[in-house]
């Protein structure tokens, strides 16, 4: 399926957002998930099946003054 | 007298420098540099992950008893602003929000217009609204009202370290603003920080001057004691040097007739 | 938040113990200040600061000169009513007097009017006692509704009212509001407003900040002084001033200095005031508050008037009659709500004030609608 993570589109199996974080290798308790514009908890990231045409934000905290 | 405290979003602060995460050469240094300066809030911007590279995360760095301002950075438009401050939220970072919205990418001047219509809409929201402004006393006011927990006036523009260069309109706030004035961007020195504190802002926010100094450690300490200096100086009035007038003619002497 | 909370947090002060220890040198160090904080205020207020007249003086004229140059506004008042609701027991309005209780009609106002009118007078203080039955929002806004006619500019001095009403004034044409504390102590405040709306010490309080927010040009506050212990009265219209002025930067804030004239009826003052305090309070203010109007009013001897000028004030009554009517028909003056001592009349006053170096103004602005 064919879903927008961060502006771009990616290719991918089907999974939830979870499987996804856990794919890419990503730290969890840095990272905030928006899901088609809804931020989604972590507690609710099994949950969340991706659907085609999907978008998704991952953001995290960085340096700023 | 009781003990001289800052309150913003009913948090109280004994500290007034806030800092800000961004510049850093190395992330571990901002623990060394909260430590040495005592600051107790602290800036950080929200962006996207990187998928190809992993990343640090910042707030490891960070004690929990600091309070965090995750900053605006990057909207250009109000709405975008209140995106952001939501995500921010939504994190778990506190409900603390510095809007920055820049449209000008010359200068990086705050853009008040946009800037008071999200502090409208974040107050209403339930957040700690801390906008970064331009020093503008009629907007100040606005912001006010609109239910800002304080005013963040610039100095200078962002990381110029150019001091105060806007000193006499940043005075008009600091006399007429019943919130907090903190002076945000373009603090280069010590010496600038504590001239800020010595005319009665009630914090500064120095981000640029410190990480980016040889030894951010202890330039976050010398900003730190400069703010103290300089705030110890407002509170036991300074002398004034201005000298008395005197009438050619006494203007009281028909009192005594 | 409202100034309530401020005259609260001055409950437990110790004003007398403040007033022990201010010395000769913190006098000096206060008029060196560029600006003055509350207790720099207090500071000039005190006994100590009486042998600094004239430096305050000096200090005094030279702000006022730079923020209001050489002039003096001039103002006079009509009262369109004397009912009364109240007992004050300072007041010639006061209920229980047996007086002829009196309101002019609308055509009478406009007569009234153009009396007033003619001795160029532009700025109009258009008062009444608090009755709102005889009195209603309908009738003061029909009356002002006809005097805006003849003036550029009408301030009322009114019972308190809602904001609301306020802003409903302020659309039939008034933009300043007066409206005196009379007293902030609350103790003596209770005691000398004896019945009526007027015993509710913080709706009158607040009536200033409500007028204010309705969006006044202008809001004159003050204190009766001689009712209540006089420094700590100037000292709170002083920070009430300041307290308005730090909020409303839309708002002008002036202070009016009324004294009880010692000529006047029955009641006698607790703390009446000498002419040396009166002009150590004139300066106080006016170091306190640089931009802030300071009206002295015909209560004041003609002579002595003429000397403040150089002192802080900035805006005089002139050719007053504080009974209901009395320009159109001077042989029908009726009795006054207090006595006045300046008895010149609008040309001499001004006179009076060229002579001084200074100039009358008759009109300072013009609302456009």
């Amino acid at each position: 399926m064919q879903i927008t993570i961060n502006g771009k589109i990616e290719q991918m199996d089907a999974c939830t957002i979870d499987q996804l974080v856990r794919r890419q290798g990503l730290k969890p308790e840095a990272l905030v998930v928006e899901h088609n514009r809804r931020i989604v908890q972590q507690a609710h990231w099994q949950e969340i099946q991706l659907r085609e045409g999907d978008s998704l934000e991952l953001l995290r905290f960085v340096g700023g003054g | 007298m009781s003990k001289d405290v800052l309150t913003i979003g009913g948090k109280v602060f004994t500290n007034r420098l806030f800092t800000g995460t961004g510049k850093f050469a190395d992330n571990r240094l901002i623990a060394g540099m909260l430590a040495s300066s005592g600051s107790q809030m602290i800036t950080v911007a929200l962006r996207r992950v990187d998928l190809s590279a992993g990343g640090d995360n910042i707030l490891e760095y960070i004690p929990k008893s600091v309070t965090l301002l995750p900053n605006t950075s990057g909207a250009r438009t109000a709405a975008e602003a209140v995106r952001i401050a939501r995500i921010a939220r939504e994190a778990g970072c506190g409900n603390f929000i510095k809007i920055e919205v820049i449209t000008d990418t010359k200068y990086l001047m705050p853009d008040n217009y946009e800037t008071l219509h999200a502090t409208e809409t974040l107050a209403k929201e339930g957040f700690v609204v801390l906008p970064y402004v331009l020093p503008d006393l009629p907007l100040a006011k606005r912001l006010e009202n609109a239910g800002a927990a304080a005013v963040m006036p610039l100095g200078a523009p962002i990381g110029s370290n150019r001091g105060l260069e806007t000193a006499s309109l940043i005075a008009l706030l600091v006399e007429n603003c019943q919130v907090p004035v903190v002076v945000d961007a373009g603090i280069g020195r010590p010496s600038q920080a504590a001239a800020a504190m010595e005319m009665g802002a009630d914090a500064v926010l120095v981000n640029t001057a410190i990480a980016t100094a040889q030894d951010p450690v202890s330039m976050g300490r010398a900003f730190g004691m400069a703010v103290e200096a300089g705030r110890m100086a407002y509170l036991a009035r300074l002398a004034e040097m201005s000298a008395l007038a005197r009438a050619s003619s006494p203007l009281t002497g028909f009192l005594n007739e | 938040m409202s100034f309530f909370s401020v005259i609260e947090d001055y409950q437990a002060f110790d004003f007398d113990a403040y007033f022990q220890q201010v010395s000769r040198s913190e006098v000096a160090r206060v008029l060196a200040r560029e600006k003055l904080e509350a207790l720099d205020f207090l500071t000039l207020l005190s006994p100590a600061a009486t042998e600094f007249l004239e430096p305050m003086a000096g200090k005094a004229q030279q702000l006022t000169v730079q923020y209001f140059g050489r002039t003096i506004q001039l103002f006079i008042p009509l009262y369109i009513a004397n009912h009364c609701a109240n007992q004050c027991a300072y007041c010639g309005f006061n209920r229980a007097n047996a007086i002829e209780r009196r309101k002019l009609t609308l055509e009478e106002i406009e007569a009234e009017a153009r009396a007033i009118a003619a001795t160029g007078m532009r700025h109009l203080l258009v008062l009444t006692g608090e009755a709102r039955e005889v009195t209603p929002m309908a009738y003061i806004e029909a009356a002002i509704r006809r005097l805006k006619q003849c003036f550029a500019s009408i301030s009322i001095e009114m019972f308190p009212m809602q904001e609301a009403e306020y802003r409903r004034l302020k659309t039939a044409g008034v933009d300043g509001l007066t409206l005196y504390q009379e007293v902030y102590d609350r103790q003596i405040y209770r005691k000398v407003h004896l019945a009526g709306p007027k015993t509710d010490y913080r709706f009158r309080l607040e009536a200033p900040e409500r007028g204010a927010r309705a969006g006044f040009r202008a809001v004159n506050i003050g204190a009766l002084v001689g009712l209540g212990e006089k420094r700590r009265e100037v000292f709170f219209t002083g920070l009430h001033a300041r307290y308005l002025d730090d909020r409303y930067l839309a708002t002008e804030i002036g202070v009016s200095l009324p004294r009880f004239n010692p000529a006047e009826g029955d009641f006698q003052p607790r703390y009446p005031a000498s002419d040396r305090e009166f002009v150590q309070f004139l300066l106080a203010l006016r170091l306190f508050l640089p931009r802030a109007g300071i009206t002295v009013s015909t209560r004041e001897r003609a002579a002595f008037r003429d000397r403040l000028m150089h002192l802080g004030a900035t805006r005089f009554s002139a050719g007053s009659c504080t009974g209901v009517g009395g320009y159109a028909r001077p042989d029908r003056r009726q009795t006054p709500q207090f006595e006045i001592s300046d008895t010149r009349d609008v040309a001499q006053v001004a006179e009076a004030i060229a002579a001084q170096g200074y100039r009358p103004v008759y009109k300072d602005w013009d609302l456009i609608a």
